[in-house]
């Protein structure tokens, strides 16, 4: 199997913090990391490798010279190789752009890695937050897609993919090529050894540069190529005013409680 | 794409029985108020098999026109046939804007319509409004995880399109029947479909976990001490007729499935009244859930941040808290 993972370099969200004053995020000192679903979709690459032991992994980022600490991360864990796709005229791209620019570099890289069955990515990136590069890859390059995937395995020449639903889940089979993404399933992704670690460390990642891009249509990239433009941005507001209820005892408090729930009508 | 018309569209996601999926009549709520300040009607499309109910259910709720797509390749949710559907719709009537659900199927369909159509796609709003200046829609929605807001514009593509959650608008009052209904043909051939769902899986339990669609949502963290603790929630979760949800610690911890989860990496909900217990409110866990009607914390730490979401806390131990709350509902029911 040849297989490419779509990683993304993302600030981790849960070091964000509001500066109180001016009321925006502060980005400053927030640590890089390796979006997380993204790491479930190489995992879920890297098992289909533990059974299929002849397969290879590639992976890519669309990102600032600095993303190339994601794709080392993801040597350590799993891949066999990389490539960087990093340009000044990729910058302010929406999904559209983003999944256009890395489904030209799909095209690209295959002349080096040989035809890609499976294209893996995250369901969403935990920064953007919106789930659609993923399907936008699939239908620039035209291929079938199954998205919020638990699992995959091969069957013949068919990947079955356990996808969660709303009620559960459910086993879909799909053709290949395909693009899959994943999401949070039950068992976390494998640690690097320290062997893959040194290996990762001396991996030269080529950088696949704008200009190389030679079949982009350079209308289509890039904040004037999107077709979505953010016209501003603002922290949410707290909800204020928020009823504290801490009576005598637990029982006082939860019959207050009921009563107020009462009150407003909605209990 | 040109848009032909002022219309907006709102896409009626169906069930397998033919019935519509509650965040389509929802969204002819927002869609009637933006479509008229863009000066055009309200069109419903439906898709799916026998969806006479679905139809009606979307008459009933307000749209101007009705465009059903009816056939058996419909009757399952497939990308393929689903995208091929839409995309011929919308060349053939030119919509200027278009809703859809943000449900598993919905955040499937619609990058993949979008892309095909070549416009923009703003996703999971939580506000939609008309930017003055423009007159295009000023989508906006949480990013980085609920910590930042953004107003988004589509201002030379058409149509423009969103993805809204179930549960952040409200189903308007129901009307008299008047909407004109048309039906389309459009046939798919089943090699063109290139998914087959093989098996369906309920979750182990077989217990309701429909928590996008739920009216009011009891969960559990790590407060809740263990798998056993997780007996209380659902005590009251029953009496209540509530689906159970839970944060990622309790998820992670093995205390209960991660069909559960309601955050960032779970679950987006918006019922009437959310119970968060046990659960310290960390922005993860928020962007699941701060878009409910009502939030009612139960947590032993007064500094919990789930009290800063929260409309109604109660500081003191879930244990004790709980089997009061449930045995009170209990109560009432019995006097009715
Ligand atoms: C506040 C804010 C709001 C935004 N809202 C929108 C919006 O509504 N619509 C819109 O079209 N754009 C929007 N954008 C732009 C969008 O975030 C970027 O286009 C971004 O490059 C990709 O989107 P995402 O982060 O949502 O990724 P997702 O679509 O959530 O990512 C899904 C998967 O695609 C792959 N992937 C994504 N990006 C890369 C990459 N650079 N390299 C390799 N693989 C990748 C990964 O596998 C990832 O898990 C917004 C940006 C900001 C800052
Ligand atoms: C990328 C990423 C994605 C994430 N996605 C999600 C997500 O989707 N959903 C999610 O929930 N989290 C998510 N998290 C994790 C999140 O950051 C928190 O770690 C998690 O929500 C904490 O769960 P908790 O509140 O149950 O546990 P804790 O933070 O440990 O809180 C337990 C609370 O229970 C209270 N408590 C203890 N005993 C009692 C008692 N007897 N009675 C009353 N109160 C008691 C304590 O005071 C405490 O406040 C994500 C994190 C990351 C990095």
């Amino acid at each position: 199997m040849n297989m490419l993972v779509c990683v993304k370099q993302v600030p981790d969200t849960t070091e964000i913090k509001i500066d109180p004053v001016k009321n925006t995020l502060i980005r400053d000192g927030v640590p890089s990391i390796l979006n997380p679903f993204d790491g479930y979709a190489l995992e879920a690459a890297a098992r289909i490798k533990d059974q299929n032991p002849e397969s290879k992994i590639v992976v890519i980022t669309m990102g600032p010279p600095q993303a190339q600490a994601v794709l080392k991360e993801a040597i350590a864990i799993a891949a066999d190789g990389a490539y960087l796709i990093s340009g000044r005229s990729f910058g302010g791209s929406d999904t559209l752009a983003t999944s256009y620019i890395l489904s030209q570099a799909v095209k690209e890289i295959e002349k080096k890695e040989g035809k890609f069955d499976i294209i893996f990515c995250g369901k969403q990136a935990i920064d953007g937050d919106t789930a659609q590069v993923g399907p936008e890859i699939a239908e620039h390059l035209g291929y079938p897609q199954v998205t919020y995937g638990l699992e995959a395995e091969l069957k013949e020449d068919q990947v079955i993919v356990k996808k969660e639903t709303e009620e559960g889940a459910e086993l879909i089979g799909v053709q290949m090529p395909c693009v899959l993404t994943f999401t949070k399933p039950a068992w976390d992704p494998r640690y690097p050894t320290m062997k893959r670690k040194l290996m990762a460390n001396r991996a030269e990642i080529p950088v696949i540069s704008d200009e190389e891009l030679t079949s982009i249509d350079r209308a289509k990239i890039g904040l004037k190529g999107s077709p979505t433009k953010v016209k501003r941005t603002f922290v949410p507001q707290k909800k204020q005013g928020g009823v504290i209820i801490a009576e005598e005892n637990a029982e006082e408090s939860a019959r207050k409680l009921y009563r107020l729930l009462g009150d407003a009508g909605i209990m | 794409m040109e848009a032909k018309t002022k219309d907006l569209w709102v896409f009626i996601e169906t069930n397998k029985d033919g019935s519509a999926k509650n965040v389509g009549l929802e969204l002819l709520t927002p869609g009637r108020a933006l479509a008229g300040r863009q000066g055009g009607g309200l069109t419903a499309v439906v898709i799916g098999y026998n969806v006479k109910s679905a139809v009606q259910a979307a008459d009933i709720y307000g749209a101007d026109t009705i465009i059903t797509v009816d056939g058996p390749e419909y009757q399952d949710y497939t990308t393929d046939a689903y995208t091929h559907a839409i995309c011929k719709l919308v060349e053939k009537y030119g919509p200027t804007s278009m809703l859809i659900g943000a449900t598993n199927n919905g955040r499937d369909l619609g990058p993949r319509v979008a892309c095909r159509l070549k416009t923009g796609l703003t996703a999971d709003c939580t506000s939609l409004d008309i930017d003055e200046e423009s007159g295009n829609v000023a989508w906006t929605r949480p990013a980085f995880g609920g910590n930042l807001m953004a107003t988004i514009l589509c201002p030379d593509h058409r149509p423009q399109i969103g993805t809204v959650r179930p549960g952040v608008f409200k189903k308007g009052q129901e009307t008299e029947r008047s909407a004109v209904i048309i039906r389309e043909d459009i046939p798919v051939d089943q090699k063109d479909i290139r998914t087959q769902i093989l098996e369906v899986i309920r979750d182990m339990n077989e217990e309701n976990v429909d928590l996008e669609g739920a009216e009011i949502i009891v969960s559990g963290g790590r407060g809740v001490g263990g798998p056993e603790g997780f007996e209380v929630i659902k005590k009251l979760a029953d009496e209540l007729g509530a689906v159970v949800g839970a944060s990622r610690a309790a998820v992670d911890l093995g205390w209960i499935s991660h069909t559960h989860q309601v955050g960032q990496t779970g679950k987006t909900v918006g019922p009437k009244l959310y119970i968060a217990c046990g659960i310290s409110g960390a922005i993860q866990h928020l962007a699941g859930m701060s878009s409910s009607d009502c939030i009612v914390a139960v947590n032993k730490d007064p500094d919990a941040p789930i009290f800063g979401a929260a409309d109604y806390g109660i500081v003191g131990n879930l244990f004790e808290v709980l089997p009061v709350l449930t045995e009170e509902i209990q109560k009432s029911r019995k006097l009715i």
